[in-house]
C-alpha cells in the first residue's frame, strides 16, 4: 500500500488501533475539555491524566518518543503565554535585577506552567488518535458527530487529493530551486532578485498550483458524473457499535467525567 | 515545512473553556448559514472544486520564499480563496483547512478549534472581501489595481484575524492584553506583508494566464452584501478594541473576571492536600518533593502497569 509522508497514520496490531474510530474520537474529545476544565493548581488531576496519556500510549504501540516529540509541536506557541509569568499578581519568587522591573511570581509559575501542561497533554491524545485511526474512519466517526454532509464531502475530497497537491507543491519548489537563485549564497553574497521578485515568482507559483487545482478539480467532476454523480454524496450506513465499543466509551467518559468534577469540587 | 507557518493556530489550554464555547458557536452559526448559501447558490459541480482547492490551500501553505537570514513569507490563503470562488464557499474551504490541520497535524487544537475557524476561516475572509469589494470600486479599471488589491486584503486579512486571536488569549487570561496584542499586531503586520506579496502575484499570474477565472469575481455573489457589511463592521471594531484592550488591560481582565472567565483560583470548596503538600509531613519543601515523587510514581505504575498487562496478553496469544 503507498503511504505518502504526511500521512500520520502508523498501521499497528494494537489495542487502540483496533477500537472503534466513534470511540476514539469521543474519548479524544472528551480527554481535551476535561484536560481543558482542570483548574491550574490542580496537580493530582493533571497526574492522572498525564497517567491516562502514557498508558494509552504504550497501549498503542506508536512508541512512546514518537508521541512525546510530536507532542511538542505546538510548544512553541508558549511564548505567547511567557508574559504571564511576572504580570500575574501574588507571592514574589524572584526579582530580575532593577534595570527589569519584573518580579517572577509563584502564581505565575503555575498559570504559565498549567497552560504549558494542559496544550502538551491535548496534543498527545490527538497524536495518538491520528496515529491509530486512518482517515476514513475518522470521516466516519466525524458524520456520527453529526457534522453536516456537504462539509463532510469537501473534506472527504480535500484529504484524497492533499498528498497529489502537495507533491505537486514539492516539485514546483524543486523546479524553482534548480532554476532560480536563493537570496544569498553560502558566504552572505546577495545572488537573487529583490525582495518583490522573489515575492512575485513565489506568487506565480502559488497561482500555478492554483490553475492545476482549477483543472484538476474539472477533470474529477466529469470523472464523477461518469460514475452516476447526483449531486448526492452517497455514503455506506455506519455499522452499529458492539456492546464492548460502548462499554470502553462509557468507561471512559465516567473516569473523565469525574476527573472533571474532582479538579472542579477540590481546586475550583 | 509541513505545518503551516502562520502562527495563529490555537493549540489547546491556551483558551478558557467559557471563551472557547463561545467561539465555537459563533463558527458553527456563521458555518451552517454559509452551507445554506453555497447549498442554494451555487451547483454539485461546486463539491469537488472547494475539496481540491482546500487541498490546494494546504499544499500552497508550502510554498515559501526566503525573506533574509532564516525566515521566509509564506501564505494563509484567505484573500485568494474569496477572490476566486466568493466569500460564502470561501468560508467552507478554509473551515475545511482548518479543521484537518487541526485534527489530523495538531497545528492548533481541538477545543480552540472553533476559535481558529472564527480567526483563519470567518474573519480572514469577511475583511479579505470587504476589501477587495471595496478597492476594486474605487481603484476602477487601472491596470495595477489587481496587485494593490491583492497586497492590502492579504495584508489585511492576516492583520485582523492576528488581533481577534490576541484579543481571544487575553481573554482566556492566557497572555495580557498590553503585551499579546502589540506583539501579535507587530510580528503579524510583518508576516502580511509575505502573504500580501503572493496574494497579489497569484493574482497578476492568474490574470495572465486564465482571465476567465477572475472575471467570475466580477459578479456579485448571493449574500455578498451582509459579508461585506460583516467584514467592515469586524475590521472595525477590532480597530477599536485592540488599542483599547491594550491600554486597558485592567478592564479586559475586569470583563473576563465578571464573566468568570478566568479560572483564578477563588478557593476551594475543600481540601485534602492543603497547598499542595502532604498533611503530616511538618517540613515544608520536604512535603512538597514527596507529593511530586508520589505524583512520579503514580504514573510510573500506570505505565509499567500497562506494559505488564500488554506482555502478558501477547504471551497469552502467542501460545
Amino acid at each position: 500500500m503507498y503511504t505518502h509522508s504526511l500521512d500520520p497514520y502508523r498501521p499497528r496490531a494494537s489495542v487502540v488501533h483496533g477500537l472503534d474510530p466513534r470511540v476514539k474520537l469521543g474519548l479524544t474529545l472528551a480527554f481535551i475539555v476535561t484536560t481543558a476544565l482542570t483548574p491550574p493548581g490542580a496537580w493530582p488531576i493533571f497526574i492522572v491524566l498525564c497517567a491516562l496519556s502514557l498508558a494509552t500510549t504504550l497501549l498503542s504501540e506508536l512508541g512512546v518518543g514518537y508521541v512525546l516529540t510530536r507532542a511538542l509541536l505546538a510548544l512553541p506557541f508558549a511564548l505567547v503565554a511567557l508574559p504571564t509569568l511576572f504580570t500575574t499578581t501574588g507571592m514574589p519568587l524572584l526579582t530580575l535585577p532593577a534595570s527589569l522591573p519584573l518580579t517572577l511570581t509563584v502564581e505565575g509559575v503555575a498559570r504559565f506552567a498549567g497552560i504549558a501542561f494542559k496544550s502538551w497533554l491535548s496534543v498527545q491524545m490527538a497524536v495518538i488518535l491520528v496515529g491509530s485511526t486512518p482517515f476514513p474512519d475518522l470521516l466516519l466517526a466525524m458524520r456520527a458527530l453529526k457534522i453536516p454532509r456537504l462539509l463532510a464531502a469537501i473534506v472527504g475530497l480535500m484529504w484524497r487529493y492533499l498528498f497529489v497537491l502537495a507533491d505537486e507543491a514539492l516539485r514546483l519548489l524543486r523546479a524553482r530551486e534548480s532554476r532560480s537563485a536563493a537570496a544569498h549564497d553560502g558566504r552572505g553574497r546577495r545572488v537573487g532578485g529583490s525582495l518583490i521578485w522573489r515575492a512575485r515568482v513565489t506568487g506565480g507559483m502559488v497561482g500555478n498550483l492554483f490553475l492545476r487545482a482549477f483543472d484538476r478539480a474539472d477533470r474529477i467532476y466529469a470523472a464523477m458524473l461518469a460514475r452516476g454523480y447526483d449531486g448526492e454524496v452517497r455514503a455506506l450506513p455506519r455499522p452499529p457499535l458492539r456492546a464492548g465499543q460502548w462499554m470502553v466509551l462509557g468507561m471512559g467518559l465516567a473516569l473523565l467525567t469525574f476527573l472533571a468534577l474532582a479538579g472542579f469540587l477540590l481546586w475550583g | 515545512m509541513l505545518f503551516s507557518p502562520v502562527p495563529m493556530h490555537i493549540p489547546d489550554g491556551f483558551l478558557s473553556v467559557g471563551v472557547a464555547v463561545v467561539l465555537w458557536l459563533i463558527a458553527i452559526g456563521v458555518v451552517g448559514y454559509a452551507l445554506k448559501r453555497v447549498n442554494a447558490d451555487v451547483g454539485e459541480r461546486q463539491v469537488p472544486l472547494m475539496g481540491v482547492l482546500a487541498a490546494c490551500i494546504f499544499a500552497g501553505q508550502m510554498l515559501n520564499f526566503p525573506v533574509t537570514g532564516g525566515t521566509s513569507g509564506h501564505l494563509m490563503g484567505a484573500a485568494i480563496a474569496t477572490i476566486l470562488i466568493g466569500p460564502w464557499a470561501a468560508i467552507l474551504v478554509m473551515t475545511c483547512v482548518v479543521g484537518v490541520q487541526a485534527l489530523i497535524f495538531q497545528d492548533g487544537g481541538l477545543l480552540a478549534l472553533g476559535a481558529n475557524i472564527v480567526n483563519m476561516g470567518i474573519i480572514g475572509v469577511a475583511v479579505a472581501y470587504f476589501t477587495q469589494r471595496t478597492l476594486r470600486k474605487l481603484l476602477g479599471k487601472w491596470s495595477g489595481g489587481l496587485f494593490v488589491n491583492g497586497f492590502i486584503s492579504g495584508w489585511l486579512s492576516i492583520f485582523m484575524a492576528a488581533l481577534a486571536c490576541a484579543l481571544q488569549l487575553a481573554l482566556s487570561g492566557s497572555s495580557p492584553a498590553n503585551i499579546a496584542i502589540p506583539a501579535m499586531a507587530g510580528i503579524h503586520a510583518l508576516i502580511g506583508v509575505g502573504e500580501g506579496l503572493i496574494t497579489a502575484g497569484t493574482l497578476v499570474f492568474i490574470k495572465a494566464a486564465r482571465r476567465d477565472l477572475l472575471e467570475t469575481e466580477q459578479r456579485q455573489y448571493v449574500g455578498g452584501k451582509a459579508v461585506w457589511i460583516g467584514g467592515l463592521v469586524i475590521a472595525i471594531a477590532l480597530a477599536i478594541l485592540s488599542p483599547l484592550a491594550s491600554t486597558h488591560p485592567d478592564g479586559l481582565e475586569w470583563v473576563a473576571e465578571q464573566r468568570g472567565f478566568l479560572d483564578r483560583a477563588q478557593g476551594p470548596l475543600f481540601e485534602i492536600i492543603p497547598d499542595y503538600v502532604l498533611p503530616g509531613v511538618s517540613n515544608e519543601t520536604l512535603a512538597t518533593i514527596l507529593a511530586g515523587i508520589i505524583g512520579a510514581l503514580i504514573v510510573f505504575g500506570a505505565a509499567v502497569g500497562v506494559a505488564y498487562w500488554r506482555r502478558n496478553r501477547a504471551q497469552s496469544s502467542g501460545a
